[in-house]
């Protein structure tokens, strides 16, 4: 690789581009692992405001695991594998269409998943917190994985909050995990640097991107989901106090405008910068 | 209650952040709306509060100094420790920047607290008892309308949402000791790597040269970086294709999951304009996009389209920038 910058390779740890497989350089712990899973649409679509003025418009969109948590769910996947045993739990908060994503949780190979249910989506990260700690405490989980953050709400917040709640050492948004004994060894990427961070087991982490790019079901895993243990329980969320009031798409930029072609256009590029958009 | 404001002045490697600023700014404004003071709290090793003038300067009233040698790298459980320990004596809202740091420190804050947290804030009103905030949602395509009725609040702001803003106060500094000892955080930081210190941080930067696979190979962001330096304020920045392919570090990546980014210009070169891409720059003021194929999406939000070979086109601009700069 040629000049890399903001960043030293003299550590130990391999370089953001290498796949979470590689990482673990030596045989994994056998841990029992929890990941909390959110889901929400895809991303991938102009919304629309439903007439509540209070939520996106749902009709036809597609739902799936929030980004992050999918990578989580990856992560947790090759730890067990690596070490041949342990276990891989997800959980999620939310209505009977979150079924729906537990068994895709499952399909990529996780052993079990838990719905709490609750209609109507909370928007209060301490409410959520409080339900989703309240099952993790009695587990017995080495490890308890969340997305750096969830890609509607996106408040990046339910994760560290777990961690206090159940009063378990918290790392976040990390983009590497390996294990020494009982010890996590970790990276998070921040402005233009990096932290190595470590703790010790068990721990709460929350997952960034980079760290391992989510597998696809496969014919035989969608086939095993189907019987693979699914327990519903109510949600027990306390008062909440964040509330959404309204929803609205941000402006739109006005339309784009082509210049020209070609490097004979870049004086007038300049001139507009200067004179127009008075950035020069 | 009262009506006093905590902002989060973070440090990073004994530096002040812009981000420190930024959450003073935004305090100020809780604080003016309710009658009360801002409080900034710096913790690092120490030495560190040389910068309480600086903070002072931005509209803090006073300056709470952690100085302790644990907290020369981040030490997010006695941070947060410290911080909701002294939110006890009665504040009205906690504010941090949304940074890698400060989304790190708030729900952990916010949770000793027992309160929600809103997060990445552009903007937010004091109403009576409840403060009302917009955040970005789904990848930045949709607002929504917060309204927090938890105290204290603790929030975060989205980084250059709120410019720091010269606003002299006292900010006279006081020592304050940490909750607990800081060397025994179960979490440790045993390395912080400082980016190159030359480099303008993305979030910071008031021009943005991004490049994408249509730059061909690695070796062509050399004219991407020349664009920069020849703008003497501007930092590079990339698509996940780029950083997916390790021809750039996945720090520099701009998206949906990358940075999100409202410089004054961004310029996009060799870039389609995904909308995962869009999703972390289309707030920029400015668009430039220079692209060889017309039809490239990233032309329906560029205020200026080139179309055209970005490696023809990027040494040509490179020097009629540095012509302009010299000008004046
Ligand atoms: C879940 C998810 C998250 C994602 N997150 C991000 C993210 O955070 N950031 C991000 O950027 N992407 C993200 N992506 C990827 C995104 O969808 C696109 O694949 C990516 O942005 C494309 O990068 P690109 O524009 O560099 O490459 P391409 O799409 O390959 O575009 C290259 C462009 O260069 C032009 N070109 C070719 N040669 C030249 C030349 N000589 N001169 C000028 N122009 C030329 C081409 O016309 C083309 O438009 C994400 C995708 C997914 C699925
Ligand atoms: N309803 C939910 N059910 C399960 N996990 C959730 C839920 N909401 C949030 N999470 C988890 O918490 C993380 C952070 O979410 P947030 O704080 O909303 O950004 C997500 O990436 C998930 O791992």
């Amino acid at each position: 690789m040629g000049e890399v910058r903001g960043r030293s390779h003299t550590s130990h740890l391999p370089s953001p581009t290498c796949s979470f497989r590689e990482s673990l350089q030596t045989t994994g712990p056998t841990l029992k692992i929890a990941v909390c899973i959110k889901r929400v649409p895809d991303m991938d679509v102009r919304f629309k405001i439903a007439p509540s003025g209070k939520a996106v418009d749902e009709t036809g969109l597609k739902f799936d695991i929030s980004d992050f948590d999918g990578y989580a769910v990856e992560a947790a996947l090759q730890i067990k594998e690596k070490a041949n045993a342990g276990e891989v739990a997800v959980i999620s908060l939310g209505g009977d269409v979150v079924q729906e994503t537990l068994r895709k949780a499952m399909s990529m190979g996780v052993d079990r998943a838990v719905q709490l249910k609750h209609d109507g989506a909370p928007v209060d990260s301490y409410a959520i917190a409080t339900a989703l700690a309240a099952e993790l405490k009695d587990g017995g989980y080495d490890l308890i994985m969340f997305g750096r953050m969830s890609i509607d709400t996106a408040h990046g917040a339910v994760g560290a909050m777990v961690a206090e709640l159940l009063g378990l050492p918290c790392v976040t948004a990390i983009s590497k995990l390996e294990f020494e004994g009982t010890t996590a060894k970790m990276r998070r990427e921040l402005e233009g640097a990096y932290e190595l961070v470590e703790c010790p087991l068990p721990a709460v982490v929350t997952i960034d991107e980079g760290i391992a790019r989510p597998r696809y079901p496969s014919l035989k895993g969608i086939m095993a989901a189907k019987k693979k243990p699914l327990e519903t329980k109510p949600a027990q969320l306390p008062e909440q106090r964040l509330a959404l009031d309204a929803m609205a798409l941000p402006a739109e930029r006005s339309a784009g405008r082509i210049i020209g072609e070609g490097p004979a256009v870049v004086p007038e590029l300049v001139r507009l910068l200067k004179e127009e958009a008075k950035v020069l | 209650m009262s009506a006093n404001v905590l902002a989060f002045a973070e440090s990073r490697s004994g530096d002040l952040r812009r981000a420190a600023l930024e959450a003073v700014t935004a305090a100020r404004t809780i604080a003016d709306a309710s009658g009360g003071e801002v409080h900034a709290v710096l913790f690092g090793a120490p030495g560190v509060g040389k910068h309480a003038a600086a903070l002072g300067a931005h509209g803090a009233d006073k300056v709470l100094v952690v100085e302790h040698a644990g907290f020369t790298h981040n030490n997010p459980e006695a941070v947060a420790g410290t911080i909701a320990a002294r939110m006890g004596s009665g504040y009205r809202a906690f504010v941090c920047a949304a940074s890698a740091t400060g989304k790190d420190i708030a729900p952990r804050v916010a949770a000793k607290l027992k309160v929600p947290v809103a997060s990445d804030l552009i903007a937010f009103e004091v109403k009576g008892a409840a403060i009302v905030a917009t955040h970005p949602g789904y990848t930045g395509k949709v607002l929504q309308t917060l309204s927090l009725t938890a105290t204290p609040a603790v929030l975060s702001v989205r980084p250059g949402a709120f410019l720091p803003k010269e606003n002299a106060k006292a900010g006279a500094s006081e020592a304050l000791a940490p909750a607990g000892d800081p060397a025994a955080s179960r979490v440790k930081v045993t390395e912080t790597a400082a980016g190159n210190a030359a480099k303008l941080d993305l979030g910071e930067a008031p021009v943005i040269i991004s490049g994408g696979r249509g730059l061909k190979e690695a070796g062509n962001f050399k004219l991407v970086e020349d664009l920069a330096a020849a703008f003497g304020n501007a930092a590079v920045g990339a698509t996940r294709a780029v950083t997916d392919d390790g021809w750039r570090p996945h720090a520099d990546q701009i998206g949906q999951t990358g940075r999100l980014v409202s410089p004054d210009l961004y310029v996009a070169c060799g870039i389609s304009g995904a909308i995962q891409h869009l999703a972390g720059m289309r707030t920029s003021k400015t668009i430039v996009a220079i692209n060889k194929d017309k039809e490239a999406p990233i032309f329906k939000v560029a205020d200026y389209g080139i179309v055209g070979d970005a490696l023809e086109i990027l040494p040509v601009l490179t020097e009629a920038v540095k012509k302009a700069k010299a000008s004046g």
